[in-house]
């Protein structure tokens, strides 16, 4: 799995502080009675880039989703931005708001155009006024580079605009923290590695990223940390290098095996 | 064999070409629909000629027919015992068709009524006339209710202020929170409606008398009636089954219980049944001396009718979402109404508009139903003209005539609903 990043990352605004962005204490989460996230504890400080990876059914994406609260725990604390995840509606809204989410299946809303979609929750949720959520949002369309797509509708662009399209509609709720969940999954090889740029020169800007994804050249090239997760709970955790070079538990052993052997 | 050469390189890429002629049009047409094979010959053949003879046999009956004469009798003697319609009883009756009992030197009302409600319809139906008159389409109720029963333009007046009344209570009480806020509103609406709109109604009419003769339930029939009883049941079903549907799929226990028992209930029980509960079963539960107008009750009903039917088309509409819509929709911090209104309503309903349309088209022809329980809808009308010795035995033009008017209406709905899924298509699938 060799991920030609023919672009120099640009290493000098990625800076990791210390204030805490996520704090997730003692997390559990069930379905029913299946028992989905077992114990988790992570503290994602700004700036950080986090990449997830394990098998599927491993409780990745549900565990990012409780971030935004599209799942719900059942036990442990998740505290985003400052503010604790209970069934508080206020709250859940602040948080959705502060943090942005980009799906596999890019989720955009078919009957708005690209530009209609960008501006629909900045004008709804934020409260700005039309002239200048149309501009924020030109303004994201040619950062992910198709502002000339603005006025079509999401089925008629490829996969991989319609991802980067998505990922400029969170980005105009100027999110503090972005959320992948495996955002070029259901994407054609070709189309793999636009999606790929743009989420690199996001990082570069020094978004707090946390990433579900099977790129591992992307895990290189851009997490400072990787969370291996298995059975519904973190496995390993570990810097890019040490965990891609030297894996301690056999199972994360077993994993990169299996991934990044054809 | 030698090693076969498995190379290949193309040079130059292909331009597009144009398609081969036969592959268009009415050879395509002839070739591949109608004569592909001797049996769909045959069958093609078979339907011209069935198509011949219908038209020979129905032309002389349409062609012969009689447009002036005053009775059936009459039309008999100027046929001399050919073939033909009497369309003169059209003539003579068409009035009563269209209006029913209703004072002629008014017919200028129902009229006036109906070409408004045109105006009313075209800022909702077609998005190229200005939004702004909306505002019509808001008073156009009033309106309608003040020009067909006549009365003071106070009442509906007074009616309307309510709205401003809730409105007013709604935005001094939205700090005490939404909830609260909303029961508010609708206690403040509810108390101006029955306490003040009455004595306020009475003191405005003497300040400024601006009265029409009324016109009594009584008195209307035929097409008005019908277009009365449709019209405001497409228009209030449509809402109504939007809030039922999201009912039915809410979380909230209570909410989802009376959606459910709602609808089953409803949908269990035939149309007529609730016509007659209307007419007749009402008054012993409603307290003696109270008047309450058959046609408001026969409203009412029908809506509610509708509304059970189009919360179920809309929900198949809502479950054909993928979720992804409402998780995006949260994600970006749109709350549930929001969520609703701008992403989910607008994908749901577009999907339902077949189902929808469907709806509307049923309720307009069940308003024929109302003959049974004595009110002067078109088919009601034509049994009374037939009772007429004039026109006694006259059966075919009558009905010809009604259907006629059902399916102008009818096909129009049906022709709108396909050009508004057309304008709606934004998928390029």
């Amino acid at each position: 799995m060799e991920l030609n990043l023919e672009t120099e990352i640009d290493r000098s605004r990625m800076r990791v502080s210390e204030e805490v962005a996520i704090r997730i204490e003692d997390m559990n989460k069930w379905y029913g009675t299946y028992h989905v996230l077992r114990d988790i504890n992570l503290t994602v400080r700004r700036g950080e880039r986090i990449v997830i990876a394990g098998p599927s059914g491993s409780g990745k994406s549900t565990m990012i989703r409780c971030i935004n609260r599209l799942e719900e725990h059942q036990a442990g604390k998740i505290v985003v931005d400052g503010i604790e995840l209970s069934s508080d509606l206020k709250n859940i809204d602040k948080v959705r708001s502060e943090v942005g989410m980009v799906f596999q299946h890019f989720n955009l809303f078919p009957h708005l155009t690209i530009l209609e979609n960008c501006t629909l929750a900045p004008i709804w949720v934020r409260e700005i006024p039309r002239r200048e959520a149309i501009e924020t949002a030109m303004h994201f369309l040619e950062k992910v580079k198709i502002p000339e797509q603005a006025n079509k509708y999401p089925g008629q662009l490829s996969g991989g605009q319609q991802q980067r399209v998505a990922i400029a509609r969170s980005l105009c709720m100027k999110p503090r923290i972005m959320l992948f969940d495996e955002p070029t999954s259901a994407l054609d090889p070709e189309m793999i590695k636009e999606v790929l740029d743009t989420m690199i020169e996001l990082a570069e800007e020094g978004m707090t990223m946390l990433c579900v994804t099977h790129e591992m050249g992307f895990a290189q090239a851009v997490a400072n940390r990787v969370i291996f997760m298995d059975q519904g709970q973190i496995v390993e955790e570990n810097n890019p290098h040490d965990f891609f070079n030297n894996p301690q538990s056999e199972r994360t052993r077993l994993f990169l095996s299996q991934i990044l052997r054809h | 064999m030698s090693d076969r050469n498995l190379t290949f390189v193309r040079r130059e890429m292909l331009p597009a070409r144009e398609p081969p002629t036969n592959h268009f049009g009415i050879v395509k047409l002839l070739r591949e629909k109608l004569f592909n094979n001797w049996l769909s010959a045959l069958l093609t053949v078979a339907s011209l000629i069935a198509l011949v003879w219908i038209a020979r046999s129905l032309s002389p009956w349409l062609f012969n027919s009689v447009w002036s004469a005053n009775s059936l009798s009459e039309c008999r003697q100027i046929l001399g015992g050919a073939e033909g319609a009497c369309l003169a009883v059209i003539r003579d009756r068409w009035t009563q068709l269209l209006f029913g009992f209703y004072p002629p030197a008014q017919y200028w009302r129902p009229v006036l009524a109906f070409v408004l409600m045109l105006v009313a319809m075209a800022p909702i139906l077609f998005p190229p006339v200005p939004r702004r008159l909306l505002w019509f389409s808001a008073v156009f109720p009033g309106l309608a209710y003040w020009l067909i029963w006549g009365g003071t333009l106070w009442l509906p007046v007074s009616a309307y202020a309510g709205f401003t009344v809730g409105g007013i209570v709604l935005r001094l009480t939205t700090r005490l929170g939404s909830g609260v806020a909303v029961g508010l509103a609708f206690a403040g609406a509810l108390a101006w409606w029955f306490l003040a709109s009455g004595p306020v109604t009475t003191v405005l009419e003497q300040l400024l008398p601006l009265s029409l003769p009324a016109v009594t339930s009584r008195e209307m029939g035929g097409f008005l009636l019908s277009i009365v009883i449709g019209v405001t049941g497409i228009s209030l079903s449509l809402p109504l089954g939007i809030v039922l549907a999201l009912g039915r799929r809410s979380t909230m226990p209570l909410v989802k219980t009376v959606s459910v028992v709602f609808i089953e209930f409803i949908r269990g029980v035939p149309l007529i049944t609730l016509l007659f509960t209307a007419s007749l079963l009402l008054n012993y539960f409603l307290p003696p001396g109270t008047n309450f107008d058959l046609i408001l009750r026969v409203i009412i009903m029908v809506t509610l009718f509708a509304t059970a039917y189009m919360a179920e088309v809309i929900r198949g509409g809502l479950a054909a979402l993928p979720r992804g819509q409402y998780e995006a929709a949260e994600a970006l911090g749109l709350d549930y109404w929001k969520a609703q209104r701008l992403v989910i309503m607008p994908q749901a309903l577009k999907i339902s508009i077949p189902g929808i349309v469907n709806s509307f088209i049923g309720l307009f022809k069940d308003t024929t139903l109302v003959v049974f329980i004595g009110l002067l809808d078109p088919i009601a009308l034509s049994n009374s003209i037939r009772a007429t010795t004039d026109w006694q035995g006259i059966y075919w033009e009558l009905f010809i005539f009604i259907g006629g008017l059902f399916f102008i209406f009818c096909f129009s709905m049906s022709r709108y609903s396909m050009h508004l899924e057309r304008r709606l298509k934004t998928d390029h699938r």
